[in-house]
């Protein structure tokens, strides 16, 4: 009946039990955790302040915007069943649209760089975002006709096929009704500059000059995009959680479990799912356009597949079907699995004598052989990517034994715009008064 | 086909429709009509074709040939939302309850006309109001058919702990939310406790006393001798006969059919 008594609960006295039935709580708590993780790293292997700022602005601004992409998956394959796993192919549809329209046009362009159509920068981002949920849209219909799993397949392609075209020497620099553009083809393209660099760059130089003394500028405008960031998540999270609480939410929860008898009921469906599709694609595309695109540069090798298994993680880490559960499964994926690795390795460097040092794998086996196992150690840590996939694999492996649902899986969140559980409770507790009479 | 009389207001009318899968024919020529305001039972052995005749009717399966009218406007290949959006509404053989929410969320989810069902009104601000004070609305129909259905107790179950029996009822219940015009029932009785099948049938011929129309798949005869207006007998895709419960009891063709016989 009750929400399931985790063992964290169990640990802790009644008082701060209470507090820990609250998400924000829990999600406070979490990345509190995460954030003296980091802190202790960074004094162990001796960062001064701007490192540890610095460390911990690349933690915060990957948990950000995995957040976000954790969010847009939560509400396709938590709530509406639609298993997207083509997340890559809207995030670089909305960064190139985007870029494409931001770019100066022909002749106004720096030399080497290519021309676009000079459009402001909120309008490009409006463009971008539209266009991402167009082609969301387009990628949706085949949906109306299968079922879960080829409807995946299509999404993968739909990405493949994206991020090929991006790469497309053809479209490398073209020229369309008059107006030169282009994708940059595998060479990438130069995006937009950011525009809080811009601000403290101009009107804000005078707040970057008053602390110069003290930290490096580029903490301040790092921090700055990391705040207007968080404030940008918490606005989609606002969103969400009305979509989700909501009929409308409702409707989809009811076709994730059974689209023919919702449709029996007389709801299209069809028109759900794509609304849902939609929405969910041109956040993505919004993703991409304040991930990649703030990065200066963009090129196709950017949008692989295993980004899109990478912001599945939180989802799956959490548990689908919850907003504030994808949200400590992001700060946890980027905390442990995504950051961790490269941190152990800075560690264990550090403090492990070097002359085990091997840089490749027969050397470490060879040293291993001598009875040195700091070679094979460091050798391993050396493989950050391929030990966040090992990692992502037993965290997978942990959790399909403890807790198929995620963290959050097996929590009641009532569809609606009302307190309905309170309702019911009032209810069920006044007819155990009467006796249940009537 | 040897309907005794003429039907006066036929609210669904059901001509000859053919469904084959495969090598397989499940629907062979199924011709029948159902008079506004009764209960009419739908009989026939395992494999006769209920099942599928409800699901072409309810537009879940798309007919290979042959016509569906309901209220005189030809339904036949519309989606099926469209159809219970009309009024024609159907429940399933094995229950299809949402297993992952709770029992009020089954039965909020079914009204028509919810205004929250639409994104922009979900989310802005003063348009949500309206949608919250739909949703006490639709709360209080929905926990008084809770009540009346005796599964109250339940509301904040997931519907996929709840039994048989239980899901029997909450499909019920959430089809009643729909407030149709007719309904297609695939046997809803299977599973539910013989006080509270009584209770159901009751519910049932009050609601056809109020003008609305039923049609029942049903193996037990006592429900079908009993309560309905009319029987249509199904055998091997095919309408065998219609009629009232007594005429139907006296046909050797029924009791060939029902012990595997070839009928002609």
């Amino acid at each position: 009946m009750s929400v399931q008594e985790g063992p964290v609960t169990s640990r802790l006295p009644d008082s701060l039990t209470s507090y820990w039935k609250n998400d924000l709580v829990k999600i406070g708590a979490t990345l509190a955790v995460v954030y003296l993780l980091y802190l202790i790293t960074g004094l162990l292997l001796g960062y001064g302040l701007t490192g540890q700022l610095n460390s911990l602005r690349r933690l915060t601004f990957l948990i950000v915007l995995y957040s976000i992409g954790a969010l847009v998956v939560n509400l396709h394959w938590g709530y509406s069943g639609l298993f997207n796993i083509g997340v890559v192919g809207f995030m670089a549809v909305g960064v190139y649209v985007t870029t494409i329209l931001t770019r100066p046009v022909v002749g106004q362009n720096p030399t080497g760089t290519l021309p676009g159509l000079g459009l402001p920068l909120p309008i490009a981002i409006v463009g971008g975002v539209l266009a991402a949920a167009i082609v969301g849209y387009v990628a949706a219909l085949p949906s109306l006709r299968l079922r879960d799993d080829y409807f995946a397949i299509v999404t993968l392609a739909f990405a493949e096929i994206i991020r090929i075209t991006a790469k497309a020497s053809e479209l490398q620099k073209f020229t369309v009704f008059g107006m030169t553009i282009g994708t940059g083809g595998g060479r990438g393209i130069r995006t937009y500059p950011n525009p809080i660099n811009q601000f403290f760059d101009g009107i804000g130089a005078p707040i970057v000059n008053a602390v110069s003394g003290t930290i490096d500028p580029r903490i301040v405008t790092g921090w700055t995009f990391i705040l207007a960031l968080a404030i940008i998540l918490i606005c989609i999270l606002w969103i969400m959680n009305r979509l989700v609480k909501s009929p409308f939410g409702r409707v989809l929860k009811g076709i994730r479990d059974d689209e023919e008898a919702t449709s029996a009921l007389a709801k299209n469906t069809g028109s759900f799912k794509i609304h849902s599709f939609m929405i969910g694609c041109g956040l993505l595309g919004f993703l991409g356009i304040i991930w990649q695109g703030s990065q200066g540069y963009i090129s196709p090798s950017l949008f692989v597949p295993q980004l899109t298994f990478f912001i599945w993680i939180p989802v799956i880490i959490g548990g689908a079907g919850s907003n504030n559960g994808s949200i400590i499964g992001s700060i946890i994926f980027v905390g442990t699995i995504y950051l961790g690795p490269g941190y152990l390795r800075r560690l264990i460097e550090k403090f492990v004598s070097h002359s085990g040092r091997a840089t490749n794998f027969p050397d470490a086996l060879g040293a291993l052989a001598g009875g040195d196992i700091s070679g094979i150690l460091l050798y391993t840590l050396n493989q950050t990517s391929a030990l966040r996939i090992i990692l992502t694999g037993v965290l997978l492996i942990w959790l399909l034994k403890r807790r198929p649902n995620g963290l959050f899986g097996n929590r009641r969140e009532m569809a609606s715009s009302i307190d309905v559980e309170s309702r019911v409770r009032d209810r069920q507790a006044t007819d155990a008064r009467t006796g249940g009479e009537e | 086909m040897s309907g005794s009389k003429t039907i006066d207001k036929p609210i669904l009318e059901v001509e000859r429709l053919n469904k084959s899968f495969g090598g397989i024919t499940a629907l062979d020529g199924v011709s029948f009509e159902v008079e506004s305001g009764t209960l009419t039972g739908l009989i026939g052995p395992n494999g006769a074709g209920k099942s599928t005749t409800f699901n072409a009717i309810g537009g879940i399966l798309k007919p290979d040939s042959g016509s569906i009218r309901f209220d005189g406007e030809d339904v036949t290949g519309e989606s099926p939302d469209r159809i219970a959006r009309k009024g024609l509404v159907r429940t399933f053989q094995i229950s299809r309850e949402f297993q992952n929410m709770t029992v009020i969320e089954n039965m909020m989810i079914a009204p028509t006309g919810q205004r929250g069902e639409s994104v922009l009104q979900s989310i802005t601000p003063r348009l949500r109001n309206d949608v919250s004070e739909q949703e006490e609305e639709i709360f209080e129909q929905a926990w008084e058919m809770l009540e009346l259905f005796d599964i109250d107790h339940l509301a904040l179950e997931n519907a996929g702990a709840l039994s048989g029996g239980q899901r029997k009822l909450l499909e019920l219940a959430r089809t009643l939310m729909l407030n149709p015009e007719m309904l297609l029932l695939d046997e809803p009785f299977a599973g539910v406790n013989p006080t509270l099948e009584k209770t159901l049938i009751d519910r049932i011929e009050t609601l056809r006393n109020e003008g609305r129309t039923f049609v029942l798949v049903e193996h037990d005869m006592n429900v079908i001798m009993n309560h309905c207006d009319r029987v249509i007998v199904m055998h091997q895709g095919d309408t065998l006969l219609t009629g009232t419960p007594e005429e139907i009891q006296s046909e050797e063709r029924v009791i060939d059919a029902y012990l595997g016989g070839n009928v002609a």
